[in-house]
């Protein structure tokens, strides 16, 4: 399109030895919703970052409007008209909903912030958004977070900008808020406004987009019109080999011993039963939605969260949930892979060594003293295992990418030897060849005789890598069935609880 | 009007109950309430609280934006000496006293520098200037007091005032316009609302378009400013410059921030709230010295009811939420 409104070409931009984007180009013409498909850890978001003015590219170049175009920081951006709505949301939860929408371009008068203009004009952007409900006074931390995200979203549309850019801007809505934003963004471009949109939800991206462009490792890969592409050549483009490859071939468990059993977990407000075994040498799969309880279920089993009721068998020994502490399951051979690598799954400024030994650091320890040399050669044979890119055990996670640190996260499993796996998310937000990897390793567990408990929200790797796969719906537990007695509708069906 | 719309009126007048407290429970205590609550111990009171009061204007921006300065003590023992200095060597008054308070915006300027430039956290950065500040004001003084003839500086912050129609002494009647003035600024105006910002989710503010190291390089040097006119009054009480003056003066100031609602993690908190907070402590610390008991008894009494106030706003906050 000769009148392209932005157009980027060979971005480039690495964060220490990762490379996040490595010759990323785009193009978008006034008026046009385009869609940045890809992988998580594609480049994506560190793309509209560069845009925004948060991070600098390191090479290529932009042009805006047909000038060249290179934000210092984000005030140049919203000056030249870009504005960016982040898939974290970033609103201030202490200020109210009209002092968010307008924060860094308050209405004014010689220097005192003009409450009353601000209060007005938020009125008339949340009506134009079709949500005149919300109170521009409103604090926004009380605000629930779906209207969090209209907050957001009404920001943009206040500072009237060129481009927008929205980073899965429909991951918290509900569905009449997602047609509002669709109708909302048609408004935008009718009016001449480039879009910018990602979102992980294809046939969502094909209702407003009409062209595309596939970022894979950092580079983009393809691009053009959306209607004539159909999802199967769009999803090879992503993954850059068919999906079936990336599942490692299994053999049925041949014990029949059951490791885990728990019955009638009950931990409120969100888990309302969940009973479940796992045999040895068995992948068990739990799927559900956003909000359905299945994190809220594992955390409970393992002592996280309290429980309220409900027994749990391991070796043998049968006792209550409730009351249970991580360290008591530790020892009963339990072992627990958080969704949240940076939040609680990893420390990330100690060594890989460090973060992999520290549930059983005892088995490189002698009378108390820690023998780092074992630590290190007990650490080196888990990360040749599991294909960690580290330099040297010694090496902050930290600096390590997000594919690489989670196999660091569920390499102490192992090093643990537990018997059994709690896995929640394994692969979330890592690229595609560390997801085969993390496959691989899980099976091999399996076939080593481990159980594991395997809980996520991206279907396709529990159909093809579990034995038995259970639903979780509003807190309820399915009964777990053979993988080849589901079909991705009828597990839908059992999650959204029609 | 209300800068926190919509917030259950027991957070805003919760530092006001306990202010009503303490003084409700000395008047009791001392068995003699119409001593305690006479006009006579309010001006005490008042002029005891002017340091602190300043210093809490000054660190209520700082905490609301999200940072924390430990050098105030020393800053105020350096501005004392600064203007015991000035007048001693014969210039105005007035001009000592201005320099003081110019000094004070200048550690607070060399403290955001160092935390915007240097990339070190408040804490760490003002621990530094902790020392650095106190360390100059003995070089300054040669390591005594400086005394100096008596001027009209002298009763800024005394407990009679001269008039007598000023009923309280100039420097309550200097903060009360001062505390007035900020929380104006705080609250109406776009720099105000923006140190909120800052203090809410920095990260946002960035993104948001908001000079993030510009503004609290603004915030550091303006609350500066009012720890050197801290320093004035500190050497108006005394009548000297003193450079070992003062020490944990910082925790007092921050102590009064906190009571009055101010988060440590920034985004809360508010100049009228501060100032409830500093009268809390002025009333406890002369109620204890009515009561004839010894200091250490303060100092337990004030370390307890610092815990308190935050942990009492904690679950609050908690009970809000859920």
């Amino acid at each position: 399109m000769s009148g392209a409104v932005l157009r980027l070409t060979g971005i480039a931009k690495r964060f220490g030895p990762t490379v996040a984007l490595d010759g990323a180009s785009l193009e978008v013409g006034p008026g046009e919703v385009h869609a940045l498909i890809g992988e998580n850890g594609a480049g994506k978001s560190t793309l509209l970052a560069c845009l925004a003015g948060l991070l600098k590219p390191e090479r290529g170049a932009m042009e805006l409007g047909g000038e060249s175009y290179a934000p210092a920081f984000p005030g140049d951006a919203r000056a030249r008209g870009i504005a960016l709505i982040h898939q974290e949301l970033s609103l201030f939860p202490h200020l109210t909903v009209a002092e968010n929408i307008f924060v860094g371009a308050e209405p004014s008068r010689r220097g005192l912030f003009d409450r009353a203009a601000a209060r007005r004009k938020t009125r008339e952007v949340l009506a134009e958004f079709g949500h005149p409900e919300i109170d521009p006074d409103e604090r926004v931390s009380h605000l629930p977070l779906p209207a969090r995200q209209v907050v957001e979203i009404c920001r943009a549309i206040a500072a009237r900008a060129r481009v927008v850019l929205m980073d899965e801007p429909t991951s918290s809505l509900q569905r009449p808020d997602v047609e509002r934003l669709f109708a909302v963004i048609r408004r935008l471009a009718g009016s001449g406004v480039a879009v910018i949109y990602i979102s992980h939800f294809l046939e969502e991206t094909r209702e407003i987009a009409q062209t595309y462009t596939v970022l894979r490792d950092g580079r983009t890969v393809g691009g053009g019109p959306l209607a004539t592409t159909t999802n199967d050549e769009l999803i090879a483009q992503m993954v850059g080999r068919t999906v079936d490859a990336l599942f490692p071939a299994r053999e049925p468990a041949a014990s029949t011993e059951t490791l885990l059993e728990v019955r009638g977990l009950l931990a409120p407000p969100v888990v309302k039963g969940a009973s479940f075994e796992i045999r040895r040498g068995e992948i068990l799969g739990v799927f559900g939605l956003m909000g359905s309880g299945r994190t809220e279920t594992v955390r409970a089993l393992f002592g996280l969260d309290p429980a309220e009721s409900g027994t749990v068998r391991v070796r043998g020994r049968e006792g209550p949930v409730r009351g249970g502490t991580p360290a008591q399951r530790l020892g009963q051979g339990l072992g627990y892979l958080s969704e949240d690598r940076k939040g609680e799954g990893l420390a990330l400024p100690l060594s890989v060594a460090d973060n992999m030994t520290l549930t059983r650091l005892s088995a490189c320890a002698r009378a108390g003293l820690l023998d780092r040399a074992r630590q290190r050669e007990r650490t080196q044979t888990w990360v040749s295992a599991l294909g960690v890119k580290a330099r040297t055990p010694d090496q902050p996670v930290r600096t390590l990418s997000g594919g690489n640190q989670q196999k660091v996260a569920l390499g102490r499993l192992f090093h643990q030897d537990a018997d059994v796996l709690l896995l929640d998310e394994p692969t979330r937000g890592i690229d595609i060849g560390s997801k085969a990897q993390i496959y691989e390793a899980v099976a091999a567990a399996a076939a080593r005789g481990k159980g594991v408990l395997m809980v996520s929200s991206y279907l396709p790797e529990l159909l093809g890598l579990c034995d038995r796969l259970a639903v979780m719906s509003r807190g309820r537990l399915s009964p777990a069935r053979p993988v080849s007695e589901w079909s991705p509708s009828s597990v839908m069906e059992a999650a959204i609880g029609a | 009007m209300s800068e926190v719309p919509r917030r259950s009126w027991l957070l805003a007048v919760g530092p006001f109950i306990g202010l009503a407290l303490v003084i409700a429970l000395f008047a009791v205590m001392s068995g003699a309430p119409e001593r305690y609550l006479s006009a006579n111990n309010l001006r005490v009171v008042l002029a005891q609280t002017v340091i602190v009061a300043l210093g809490a204007i000054g660190m209520t921006l700082i905490i609301v934006g999200g940072g924390i300065d430990l050098s105030v003590g020393s800053t105020i023992a350096l501005t004392s000496v600064i203007a015991a200095l000035g007048i001693r060597s014969g210039g105005a008054p007035a001009m000592a006293c201005l320099w003081a308070v110019l000094t004070g915006g200048l550690v607070g300027l060399l403290n955001a520098l160092a935390i915007t430039r240097l990339k070190v956290v408040p804490f760490i950065a003002t621990l530094g200037m902790l020392g650095v500040a106190r360390g100059v004001a003995k070089w300054l003084a040669d390591q005594q007091t400086v005394n100096m003839a008596p001027t009209w500086v002298n009763d800024l912050a005394v407990t009679f005032p001269n008039p007598e129609w000023l009923i309280f002494a100039p420097g309550v009647w200097i903060s009360v316009v001062l505390a007035l003035l900020m929380a104006v600024v705080l609250r109406n105006t776009v720099f105000g609302r923006r140190v909120f910002a800052l203090g809410s989710n920095e990260a946002a503010a960035r993104a948001c378009g908001i000079a993030t190291d510009r503004l609290k390089l603004v915030i550091y040097s303006l609350a500066g400013l009012f720890f050197g006119l801290a320093g004035v009054m500190q050497m108006s009480r005394l009548r000297q410059g003193d450079p070992t003056v003062a020490i944990g003066t910082e925790l007092d100031v921050i102590a009064s921030v906190v009571i009055g609602g101010g988060s440590l993690s920034g985004g809360e908190g508010g100049i009228l709230g501060s100032m409830i907070g500093a009268l809390t402590m002025a009333f406890l610390r002369n109620g204890s010295q009515q009561m004839g008991w010894p200091n250490y008894v303060q100092e337990i009494l004030i370390g307890v009811i610092i815990v308190m106030a935050v942990a009492l706003d904690r679950f609050r906050h908690a009970r809000q939420e859920a």
